[in-house]
């Protein structure tokens, strides 16, 4: 099928908030190239479990390419026009399977060398039509804390190393009640600007108590039954001897009642966490990749405006010889592999961070837990610097709120 | 000799016209920053970084007989380390063997594009065939041009145990022999799947305890094709390598990873059979697709370490030493921490320059040492380098022959 042929019954299976945005838009839908249509649906197909700068995002969209000419939307699109593609493609129900139609226009764009052509497409509607929307001022500036390294006794790997040119590395922090303080810095934020899904605490091992409501809050363990039905149902499908598209398939066709979720009070929530778990390759097994990945995307989705993240020991990658040694054994912990892991996973939710509006008031403060050394980045704070003064963790939240 | 539009005649001359510089550098740590300093300048220039390698588009080539004796030992890795993590000053510290013990005795092309699928598999297929195939991934098909071993096998009227491939398991047994009429069926390599072979060492009771050794697609972690190839048998090993299962599975309880027990087994291959052009596949530092850089980190470490031993097995046995030609390459890159598209060194997703480029090492007989190619080239030329050394026609690929090693 074509877009042209597109007709506002077509909707009819999609969630209530999605099939108005859809159905009410038909006239411009029917415009656009087949090339870019079903992944605007994509987004469209999940609108009712989107966060609120999601839907501003994807509102914002809508409204810009209604408000082009035919002249000028064929300009924006005449990229993605171009592409070429196939049969199988165009008689594929990409109104109520856009997410697989994208998935298969992936492989077909790598086999047939046109990916190169669809990314520049993308990048450059994507840079239109964002300048056509100034960012909204934010309520607060933005902050980041990372705290990694918990059960770490003795490290000899030069933490912060790719962070330490963008602000100051502080090698004489008191450690003393410093994940409280950082607690409560973060609670504090979430009452002073209360808003939905603006303040996130995300934990890799176990959360810690805090009093908020206005936190957004969610962890390693209180996700490990659903972990354990989702990688049960991995085990099982490649048994059945399925190909990685189809599982592929399965595994974004997961919804929360299927890994034990359906009941969660927060149905965004809740489908943003199934997304965490099968989206993201190693959130199931690794904690450091869970809490990384899940706050990349609660960045890129919710753009919060305080996230705090806790890195916890992963389980050990065991060797082969261990492996073949011995096969029934309970999963050791890595405190040191994970260490490295959260260092890196700090620097990319920095990067991350500094990919939102506001990026030139917005700061960071990452911690080696109970431990001396913090560094911390902030418009007022000097860059590539060091400090050797005494100095605790309250006294940095300061520095950088 | 014709070279575009310039008539060289010397290599050093070549140097002059081409880019290359004569690393006359005083450590290997001064190499490595010019390799990562001339890839900076590729990277934010990729869009127009072909200019250096127009001049040499007409590369010579030897004739087609085969020097007596000439060996070629090619190895890829799946799931390439990036800059930062190998020859950026942090990252230097993870390649000692490739830094003080390799690149000094090397020709280093510092930029290999690679324009092709950036799937491990097909991209492996496209370094053996010379052409960037477009099959399906994670398929356990055969490549659709020929691969190296046919033209070598079949020009050269090679044995069937002159060309072997050592490969993962998932999707590679069909990597020796490809799907063309005029080649396939009967030329290709033999090939070894250790981790294969050891899940079918172990009894029947341990081999489902050790299922999850089989994996080695990390992005799709529980992924692993049926098998369809020609690929060596347990029962065929202890004949082809005389090496027993019993010793083959003791030993492997002593190995740390998968690509060290490929690395033994390369090792029985050269010394039982000696084969003219072996092929080996590491796979260890797709790891990276689990998100755990500390992982990624050792398995770079692992991969150098692996490296510099099998240089030094070259080095040691009688039937190869100094008589045979080593090529490193990874099969590509991994994504760059810049493009927000992706997840930094986790994938090799966005098709971004970084995720692109990577590098390749020659070393051996007739190839100067101690050389940066900083032209851009790509995997697809290999096979055509190959030929050109060993006294084949690479007629179906795609590349040309990599004149600063022949």
């Amino acid at each position: 099928m074509q877009p042209r042929d597109l007709k506002a019954s077509q909707f009819a299976s999609y969630p209530a908030q999605a099939r108005e945005l859809a159905a009410g838009r038909v006239a411009l839908l029917q415009q656009l190239p087949l090339g870019f249509l079903p992944l605007l649906l994509r987004e469209i197909i999940v609108y009712d479990w989107k966060f609120p700068p999601e839907r501003s995002d994807l509102d914002h969209q809508l409204a810009y390419l209604e408000s082009r000419s035919p002249a000028e939307r064929r300009q924006l699109l005449a990229n993605f026009e171009r592409l070429r593609l196939s049969p199988e493609l165009e008689s594929y129900d990409w109104v109520n399977e856009p997410g697989q139609f994208s998935e298969r226009l992936t492989t077909h764009l790598w086999a047939t060398l046109q990916i190169d052509a669809f990314r520049t497409a993308a990048i450059d509607y994507v840079r239109t039509v964002n300048a056509a929307a100034p960012p909204a001022p934010l309520a607060m500036p933005r902050l980041s804390i990372v705290v990694l390294g918990k059960d770490v006794a003795e490290n000899k790997y030069k933490l912060f190393r790719k962070l330490r040119p963008y602000g100051v590395y502080f090698n004489r922090v008191r450690p003393e009640n410093g994940l409280r303080v950082l607690l409560d810095a973060v609670t504090a934020r979430a009452q002073a600007h209360p808003s939905p899904y603006r303040h996130w605490y995300i934990d890799g091992g176990s959360e810690e108590p805090v009093s908020s409501a206005g936190l957004v809050r969610f962890s390693y363990d209180s996700l490990s039954a659903a972990r354990g039905t989702l990688q049960e149902k991995m085990q099982k499908t490649f048994q059945s001897g399925i190909g990685p598209e189809a599982f592929r398939t399965m595994l974004a066709r997961m919804r929360p009642a299927e890994l034990g979720l359906g009941d969660a009070p927060d149905a965004v929530l809740s489908r943003f966490q199934v997304s965490v778990l099968t989206e993201g390759s190693g959130t199931q097994i690794f904690s450091t990749t869970f809490v990384q990945w899940a706050a990349r995307e609660a960045f890129r989705r919710a753009q919060p405006l305080t996230l705090l993240l806790r890195f916890a020991p992963r389980q050990r990658a065991r060797p082969m010889n261990e492996l073949l040694a011995e096969t029934q054994r309970k999963p050791e912990l890595d405190p040191q592999g994970s260490l490295i892991d959260a260092d890196m996973g700090s620097y990319y939710t920095w990067l991350n961070q500094q990919r939102l509006a506001g990026m030139e008031t917005s700061s960071f403060l990452v911690w080696f837990e109970n431990h001396d050394e913090a560094l911390a980045i902030g418009p007022s704070l000097a860059r590539a610097t060091e400090s050797s003064s005494p100095v605790d963790l309250e006294h940095l939240v300061k520095q950088v709120s | 000799m014709r070279c575009g539009n310039l008539r060289v005649r010397t290599r050093d001359r070549i140097q002059a016209v081409s880019g290359i510089s004569r690393a006359r550098l005083r450590s290997p740590r001064e190499i490595a920053n010019a390799v990562s300093s001339s890839r900076r300048t590729f990277l934010r220039e990729a869009t127009g970084a072909a200019a250096a390698g127009a001049l040499l588009s007409v590369a010579p080539r030897r004739a087609w007989a085969a020097p007596r004796g000439r060996k070629a030992v090619v190895v890829t890795f799946g799931g390439g380390a990036r800059d930062e993590e190998t020859f950026m000053p942090d990252g230097q510290e993870n390649i000692p063997n490739l830094l003080t013990a390799l690149i000094p005795r090397a020709t280093f092309f510092s930029q290999m594009v690679n324009r092709g699928i950036l799937g491990h598999y097909v991209a492996t297929a496209s370094l053996a065939t010379g052409a960037y195939e477009t099959f399906n991934n994670f398929a356990a098909v055969p490549p659709d041009r020929p691969t190296v071993f046919e033209y070598f096998r079949k020009d050269l009227k090679r044995p069937a145990g002159d060309a072997w491939v050592v490969a993962p398991s998932n999707g590679f047994n069909r990597i020796g022999e490809s799907g063309n009429r005029a080649y396939g069926r009967g030329w290709g390599a033999g090939v070894i799947l250790p981790k294969r072979l050891l899940a079918a060492a172990l009894s029947s009771s341990e081999g489902a305890a050790y299922e999850h050794l089989l994996r080695d697609n990390y992005e799709t972690p529980l992924y692993a094709p049926e098998l369809g190839g020609s690929q060596v048998e347990l029962h065929q090993m202890a004949e082809v390598l005389r090496l027993s299962v019993a010793d083959f599975a003791a030993h492997a309880r002593v190995l740390a990873s998968p690509d060290e027990l490929s690395v033994y087994i390369a090792r029985h291959l050269m010394r039982q059979l000696a084969p003219s052009l072996l092929w080996i596949t590491l796979h260890d530092i797709d790891i990276a697709h689990s998100g755990t850089y500390s992982l990624y980190l050792e398995a770079i470490q692992r991969t150098d370490r692996l490296c510099g031993e099998i240089w030094n097995n070259i080095q040691s046995e009688p039937e190869y030493a100094n008589k045979t030609n080593l090529f490193i390459l990874p099969d590509f890159g991994r994504d760059s921490d810049d493009d927000a598209g992706g997840n930094g060194f986790q994938h090799h997703r966005t098709g971004d320059p970084l995720s692109r480029t990577t590098w390749m090492m020659a070393m051996g007989p007739g190839v100067r040492e101690n050389i940066v190619v900083e032209r851009p080239a790509e995997p697809t030329d290999l096979v055509p380098t190959l030929g050109a050394i060993l006294g084949f026609d690479a007629r179906l690929s795609q590349g040309k022959p990599l004149r600063e090693v022949l």
